[in-house]
């Protein structure tokens, strides 16, 4: 599955909250369809037994105690790239109808 | 690189601390270098301000292992003085709460960050082309790009406007804008700089290094940034060795020339450049040989589902409620997501999204994104092998020179071309350097050496013998 119809660009574009143009629906749909087809070609590789790598590093579940720690911040500098603020909190649009 | 205004940093911070050069002056130095070179529009913004209070607090107290030392940072690392946008217009008016743990390491030894560097937006590119705001020009032909996403700071340490410059490298953005501009640039081992306060691209093969003049000056700065940090989870303890006072000499090392960067797709200027480096290397002691990873081939593919489905994740916070642009006047919540992110985020930054949405999303992921981290490990497999038989691993960084602006911009595929010889370093985890190592047609082409993970030091000193070699 390689060639990707409107209703797949629409579809993804909504999973991903994102508004796109009609110019940009179009667009994408082409790329994407190109770049789909180009990584297609892991589908022939042999990898039989072989387990999936989600990082490199070894290291595994590095814990740290659950203690506040000031950092010294001050809460109305926190604020100043928040775009709507009502007393100390965000603002965000109503979420249940 | 020859002729510059700057002195090894070293150097510089010796001077500063015996009095000898004034921070403030070197500040002011920066400054007007930068401002001299405006029109290859390689910085976002100057911290004057901050910039010239920090540099009397050195004077005045005149300490560190790089007192007085101007940088540059790439505009995806939290800085104080200035705004932080990643080149980016959602991100556009934001001024960081904190500052990145590099910074601050930097910043305790005496070091002065005078200005942001212009990069692909969310670093998200090979041109800089990618930035919502403009493109850099490459420093030898101001009709070329400077490679990238690091493309501004590789531009601004070749324009001589600070003695360093910090980069991110997530499938090659430190290597190949250094490659294409010439300077120096250093991948460490991923996970040995903390990446606390740095814009997050792709999670798992995300790094930070300098770009610079010369490989020693690489060592310093990344002597002073590595280690273990609270701040992030995925750091691993440095070299109880350090990365300064490179010693050793090339003769008796094993050096194999990957067979699958040398051969089609090549340049065949930039191939005679590699091909002649292998020769001076061969004569002065390295022992060189041939390496075959036949899965390399694949490693882009692994790369372009990888990346953009971390991509997508990390890039979910911008969701227009707690930072970042926000659509006026939307009727909902959903219109206020759908719209802050579909009219702030640039063309690539969706591009990947959607990508990544696609190989992760339920009755994909199992055919893409599962399999691509299943290759992965067959790649990391094969670099194991490969450093049985060879202590580094040598190539190109990028199978051309500089392209042309304008180039590559209507076919996202061709510059995702671009990353096939930097992309499986990052998959891997390993270190890998880029040094000048001559021309094509008057243009930088950079010498690629990796080493195995964690082995730093040692692809450090193999670095510096090279440059030795190349001078």
């Amino acid at each position: 599955m390689s060639k990707l119809s409107r209703d797949d660009i629409l579809k993804l574009a909504r999973l991903a909250r994102l508004d796109l143009s009609e110019a940009e629906i179009e667009e994408y749909g082409q790329e994407l369809s190109a770049i789909l087809q180009y990584v297609e070609q892991l589908q022939s590789v042999g990898v039989d037994g072989l387990q999936p790598t989600n990082q490199v590093t070894g290291l595994t579940n590095v814990m740290r105690e659950d203690e506040v720690q000031d950092y010294g911040y001050d809460v109305t500098d926190l604020q100043k790239n928040v775009p709507a603020v009502q007393d100390a909190h965000i603002k965000v649009k109503r979420m249940l109808g | 690189m020859a002729d510059s205004q700057w002195l090894p940093i070293a150097d510089i911070a010796a001077k500063v601390q015996s009095g000898e050069l004034k921070a403030v002056d070197l500040v002011e130095q920066a400054l007007k270098t930068i401002s001299d070179k405006k029109e290859y529009d390689a910085i976002i913004a100057t911290l004057d301000e901050r910039a010239r209070e920090r540099a009397k607090a050195v004077d005045a107290e005149p300490k560190g292992r790089l007192a007085g030392v101007p940088f540059i940072a790439k505009d995806n690392f939290l800085v104080f003085g200035a705004e932080t946008t990643a080149a980016s217009n959602i991100l556009k008016g934001f001024n960081a709460p904190y500052q990145a743990t590099a910074i601050e390491k930097l910043e305790a030894e005496g070091a002065i960050c005078v200005a942001k560097a212009n990069l692909d937006a969310f670093a998200h590119g090979g041109s800089t082309e990618n930035s919502d705001f403009f493109t850099t020009k490459n420093p030898h032909d101001t009709t070329r790009v400077p490679g990238g996403s690091s493309g501004g700071s590789a531009a601004a340490v070749v324009l001589d406007m600070a003695p360093f410059a910090l980069g991110t490298d997530t499938g090659g953005s430190i290597r190949q804008p250094a490659s294409f501009s010439g300077a120096v640039g250093y991948k460490p081992t991923y996970g040995l700089v903390s990446r606390s306060g740095v814009v997050a691209m792709a999670s798992s093969t995300d790094v930070i290094g300098p770009l610079t003049r010369t490989v020693a000056d690489a060592a310093l700065v990344l002597d002073v940034m590595a280690g273990r940090d609270d701040m992030d989870g995925t750091t691993i303890e440095r070299d109880v060795a350090g990365y300064i006072g490179l010693s050793g000499e090339l003769k008796g090392k094993k050096i194999g020339v990957i067979k699958e960067y040398m051969g089609d797709g090549l340049d065949p200027g930039v191939k005679l450049v590699i091909e002649a480096t292998a020769e001076k290397l061969k004569a002065a002691g390295a022992e060189l040989v041939e390496v075959s990873l036949p899965s390399l081939p694949m490693a882009l593919a692994v790369y372009y589902i990888i990346c953009p489905a971390e991509v997508s994740s990390n890039l979910g916070r911008y969701d227009g409620q707690r930072f970042g642009y926000s659509k006026p006047d939307a009727k909902d919540l959903d219109d206020s997501y759908m719209g802050s992110r579909g009219i702030g985020f640039g063309k690539e930054a969706k591009r990947r999204i959607m990508i990544g949405t696609y190989v992760l999303s339920s009755g994909y992921y199992d055919a893409y994104y599962k399999k691509a981290q299943i290759v992965r490990t067959k790649l990391i497999n094969e670099f194991n092998e490969a450093f049985q038989k060879v202590d580094f691993l040598l190539g190109p960084v990028a199978p051309t020179p500089a392209f042309k602006i304008g180039q590559n911009v209507n076919d996202p595929l061709q510059m995702y071309l671009s990353d096939v010889m930097t992309v499986a370093v990052n998959l891997t985890g390993i270190p890998a350097i880029s040094v000048p190592a001559g021309t094509t047609d008057n243009l930088p082409v950079g010498l690629q050496l990796m080493a195995p993970q964690k082995a730093d030091r040692a692809l450090l000193e193999l670095a510096r013998q090279a440059e030795g070699v190349l001078a």
